[in-house]
């Protein structure tokens, strides 16, 4: 099927998501769509599948101009997507999933089984998309749940499917078998709009690239006429450097020593299993690992945010596996938490205020139980200009700025204070290139003067960009402590569980739903 | 080109985190925290109006000679828009006249110099209903601003005003030490009610909204037990009636010995300032405000939440136990069963109405009390009932407390009013 976008704007308030945007996908093609956050993909994405509708602009499927009024529209027309975030029931089987709202049934109203089985099966069979159909869809790992997202999508007849950043919870072996998927699906004439903002990916399976930078579109290329570095300044408009900038690194003494910590979750299921690692001054331990492998509670152990239900956590050389958040903040720990909205940030005060947010109530930001507003503004006036953050003001609210200021304001106020061990989780999550630049280029400094520091990232290149040592996390277990050098294809693997002797240990464990993204 | 990237790029993720944030499951701290910060004197002042505009349809429809008038429409118009416009206009004088004074009054006390009590009247008494209300109304709306729904405000009061008159009428020092007594022991048997609720959602998590629920009942009916036995019950009565407090721990007139306008006034704007002071410049409020904004982002900054728990409804415990001891010290004298009224839950609707800023409350009492003491005198003076002025007040908050819908008959533009916010609060 044959796709094109013309013209489409579309406006919030003063804000233009997408201005003009022209777009057109042929059929049998895998068309890529670069760019960073708020470049306005996902706005785009959401005009044509009928949830929002454009100001202006037409779009045309083989020619023929159509509106969608609602996502269902869409779908009649055969356009799938596939969200980032997976709408599927967890308890359900995959059968269920994929025939759900359009269930066929026996004569007296009763789900045919038999038939939901069957249809899944002649679809998997023709695209290589290996399912059970009746598996429980909670039970599967990331990347086949969202090969039923894909199989949903092609019970529909979709013959356009976007995917929106759907390598974002994937393994590099995961994202690889899903392009052999989209190239199969464009083999057989259908459509694929791709989303992402990972150059890699894009240059790997795409046939065209459009790229997009403030709701405009920059310009369409194809792989073989471009590089990473040109894609990378047409998305932020100028040159980037895309390596990280650091001397090797000169470990000293152990800060941080994890012993055998495990932590079970709500259900009372191991999420952190008997894991034990150290981190030394002037060193970064990246962690790295799928979303969901038990990450985030040894992020919120160290912090001091979950009850931890055997090992210890010794900071400095004491012991602090049952010290209180506050006493671990006051210990030197800086943490930069995962998601900075939910839990990092009040976004609905001041960034004056979210500045001294674990310091407000000691000198010199209050004294008597009074804070001292004078020293508060001057205090956040100095921060605004050496951290680079871009407000008219610090009474400026937070939810005003960027996503990229508002993790400098939470780098700000983390560094601020002197630090002994920084804890950061998905730093540069959603932040645009010249963010991430700056957020690492501060981590690193902050090695450098002798922090020790801890990387939590699911970004492959984010952790072999910044760690010196990378620790693989599989189901809540260290799989292995590698250097860098040991190359993605290793630290891939491990990611999946599998070690040397070259078996997989089963499908992770989802511990946590993928964090929101933009 | 990198600035204009900036400025633009900047607003963009701010956009889609609103939409993503709107699915999100919203938390009751959230939504007070919106009523905090959306458009306030607009909304309120639409608010006000569409109070006053529904008030006077309902007199048209309810007043048997207004009705009368437009069944003459056609024959008489002139009548009808006579009649109706004076029964209207009569019925708000006299709600403005009763709660705040009529002119020509003021205008001969003003020539003659006599009658000042007659003038003043109005407004002394109008002054004496606002203040119990004002704190409660703080307490309340304290307890919002950091995410507690503290409804337990009759409950507090009554365990206020219960404390206050046993140290009333139990000894009987010279007033100097008699009535920062009866302050104290208010503010303390709020602060007894107020801390089981928090001390309960501190230690095992259950709802403050179910548990001061239940200790307005618990409250109520020890009232009428205390009230119906010694000490509390008054010699030589069979009804359930409170002693009458010594004289030394009634609050002093400010104006004067026929205005009944007393110290409780002073105590419910020195409340307001601490009150404000606590939220602008105390470490205590400021941390009250970021659990009440955001307990996820409270917790990592390592501020304590239990602690924040059971120190806020401990302090809206108090305010509220003084709103009690305000009305009994200042006013009533005596307990009697079911007392308060409606205050406690009047205070709440005070604090949504000053969107939980003390100004606001301040203001929103004194409308309150207003409405309330010139109802009053429009039934008794035109007929119409004083359930026209709660039907004010309730529509009121409910534009206020849903300015999607100012928005919607008043066809704002530009205006921050989160709309459909209110429903996401209260499914939360």
């Amino acid at each position: 099927m044959k796709l094109e976008l013309s013209g489409i704007t579309k406006t919030f308030g003063s804000l233009v998501a997408d201005d003009h945007v022209d777009l057109s996908v042929e059929p049998g093609e895998i068309h890529a769509l670069l760019g960073e956050n708020g470049a306005g993909k996902t706005t785009l994405m959401n005009v044509l599948f009928g949830l929002m509708h454009p100001d202006s602009g037409e779009i045309a499927l083989d020619g023929e101009v159509l509106q969608f009024p609602h996502p269902g529209a869409a779908v009649r027309h055969g356009i799938g997507m596939v969200h980032q975030h997976f709408m599927l029931v967890p308890v359900f089987t995959v059968a269920e999933n994929v025939v759900l709202g359009f269930e066929p049934t026996h004569r007296f109203g009763l789900l045919d089984r038999r038939k939901a089985r069957a249809e899944i099966r002649r679809i998997s069979e023709e695209f290589g998309l290996e399912v059970d159909p009746d598996a429980v869809v909670e039970e599967l790992p990331v990347g086949v749940q969202q090969r039923v997202e894909i199989l949903k999508a092609l019970s529909r007849d979709a013959q356009l499917l976007i995917l929106d950043e759907p390598t974002s919870v994937l393994t590099p072996q995961e994202t690889e078998a899903l392009f052999e998927i989209m190239r199969s699906l464009a083999a057989s004439g259908r459509s694929i709009l791709f989303i992402t903002h990972k150059l890699k990916e894009v240059l790997a399976v795409a046939d065209r690239i459009t790229v997009m930078r403030l709701g405009a579109v920059i310009g369409t290329t194809t792989p073989q006429t471009t590089t990473e570095s040109e894609l990378a300044s047409m998305m932020v408009g100028r040159s980037v450097e895309l390596v990280v900038r650091k001397e090797p690194a000169r470990p000293k003494d152990v800060v941080l020593a994890v012993e055998d910590l495990t932590v079970e979750d709500l259900r009372g299921l191991t999420v952190v299993d008997h894991t034990s690692f150290d981190v030394r001054a002037g060193e970064i331990l990246a962690l790295a690992g799928v979303q969901g492998n038990g990450q985030t509670e040894i992020e919120e152990a160290l912090c001091g945010l979950v009850e931890v239900v055997a090992g210890k956590v010794v900071l400095l050389g004491r012991d602090v596996t049952h010290a209180t958040p506050r006493a671990r903040l006051r210990a030197g720990v800086a943490h930069i938490p995962e998601d900075r909205v939910r839990d990092g940030l009040v976004v609905s005060m001041t960034i004056a205020d979210n500045l001294i947010l674990d310091v407000f109530d000691v000198a010199p930001h209050a004294r008597f139980g009074a804070r001292k507003l004078g020293e508060i503004k001057r205090s956040g006036d100095e921060k605004l200009r050496d951290f680079d953050i871009r407000a008219n003001s610090i009474d400026m609210l937070v939810s005003t700025l960027s996503g990229g200021n508002q993790q400098k304001v939470i780098v700000a106020r983390e560094l601020s204070r002197p630090t002994t061990l920084l804890v950061a989780a998905q730093p540069t999550r959603g932040l645009d290139v010249g963010s991430i630049e700056y957020v690492h280029r501060r981590i690193v400094e902050e090695r450098d003067r002798g922090a020790a520091v801890l990387i939590i990232s699911s970004e492959l290149d984010e952790v072999l960009a910044l760690g010196d040592r990378i620790a693989v996390i599989y189901r809540g277990r260290i799989m292995d402590i590698v250097d860098p050098s040991v190359g993605r294809e290793k630290i891939g693997l491990l990611m999946a569980g599998v070690t040397d002797d070259g078996r997989g240990t089963g499908p992770p464990i989802v511990t946590t739903a993928p964090g929101v993204g933009a | 080109m990198s600035d204009a990237g900036i400025t633009v790029g900047a607003a963009a993720p701010a956009a889609g985190e609103r939409t993503a944030s709107a699915h999100a499951p919203r938390q009751w701290g959230r939504f007070f925290h919106w009523m905090v910060e959306a458009n306030v004197v607009m909304v309120t002042a639409l608010a006000i109006f569409s109070g006053l505009f529904v008030g006077a349809i309902l007199i048209i429809v309810t007043q048997p000679n207004v009705l009368h008038a437009w069944a003459g429409l056609f024959s008489h118009p002139g009548t009808t828009v006579s009649v109706t416009f004076f029964t209207v206009g009569d019925a708000y004088r006299d709600l403005f006249t009763g709660s705040l004074g009529d002119p020509f009054v003021f205008g001969h006390a003003i020539r003659t110099g006599q009658g000042w009590t007659q003038a003043l009247t109005p407004i002394s008494e109008t002054l004496l209903y606002a203040s119990p209300l004002c704190l409660a109304g703080l307490g309340v709306g304290l307890g919002f601003r950091t995410g507690m729904f503290n409804i337990g405000g009759q409950g507090q009061l009554i365990g206020g005003a219960m404390a206050a008159s046993y140290v009333g009428f139990e000894i009987n020092p010279p007033a100097i030490i008699h009535i920062p007594l009866c302050i104290l022991a208010g503010f303390a048997g709020g602060v007894v009610v107020g801390f089981v609720p928090g001390f309960l959602k501190a230690r095992t998590g259950a709802h403050e909204v179910i548990v001061t629920i239940m200790l307005n009942y618990v409250m109520l009916n020890l009232l009428v037990l205390a009230l119906t036995t010694q000490p509390f019950q008054q010699p030589g009565q069979q009804n359930a009636v409170g002693r009458t407090i010594f004289g030394g721990a009634q609050l002093p007139r400010i104006f004067g010995h026929n205005l009944r306008v007393n110290l409780g006034v002073l105590i419910a704007v020195a409340c307001a300032l601490g009150v404000s002071w606590l939220l602008r410049r105390g470490t205590l409020g400021f941390g009250f405000r970021v659990v009440g904004a955001n307990p996820n982002a409270a917790r990592v900054a390592g501020i304590n939440i239990r602690r924040a728990t059971i120190l806020v409804l401990v302090i809206s415990g108090g305010l509220c136990g003084l709103a009690g001891m305000t009305s009994l010290c200042g006013a009533d004298y005596f307990l009697s069963s079911g007392y308060g009224g409606t205050v406690g839950f009047d205070c709440i609707t005070v604090a949504l109405l000053g969107r939980n800023r003390p100004i606001g409350i301040v203001l929103g009492s004194l409308l309150f009390a207003a409405l309330n003491v010139g109802g009053r005198y429009m039934q008794a003076s035109t007929g119409i009932p004083l359930d026209l002025a709660s039907v004010i007040q309730a529509i009121i908050v409910f534009f206020v407390a849903t300015p999607g819908l100012v928005n919607e008959v008043y066809r704002l533009r530009g205006m921050n009013v989160g709309q459909g916010l209110l429903t996401r609060g209260w499914a939360a």
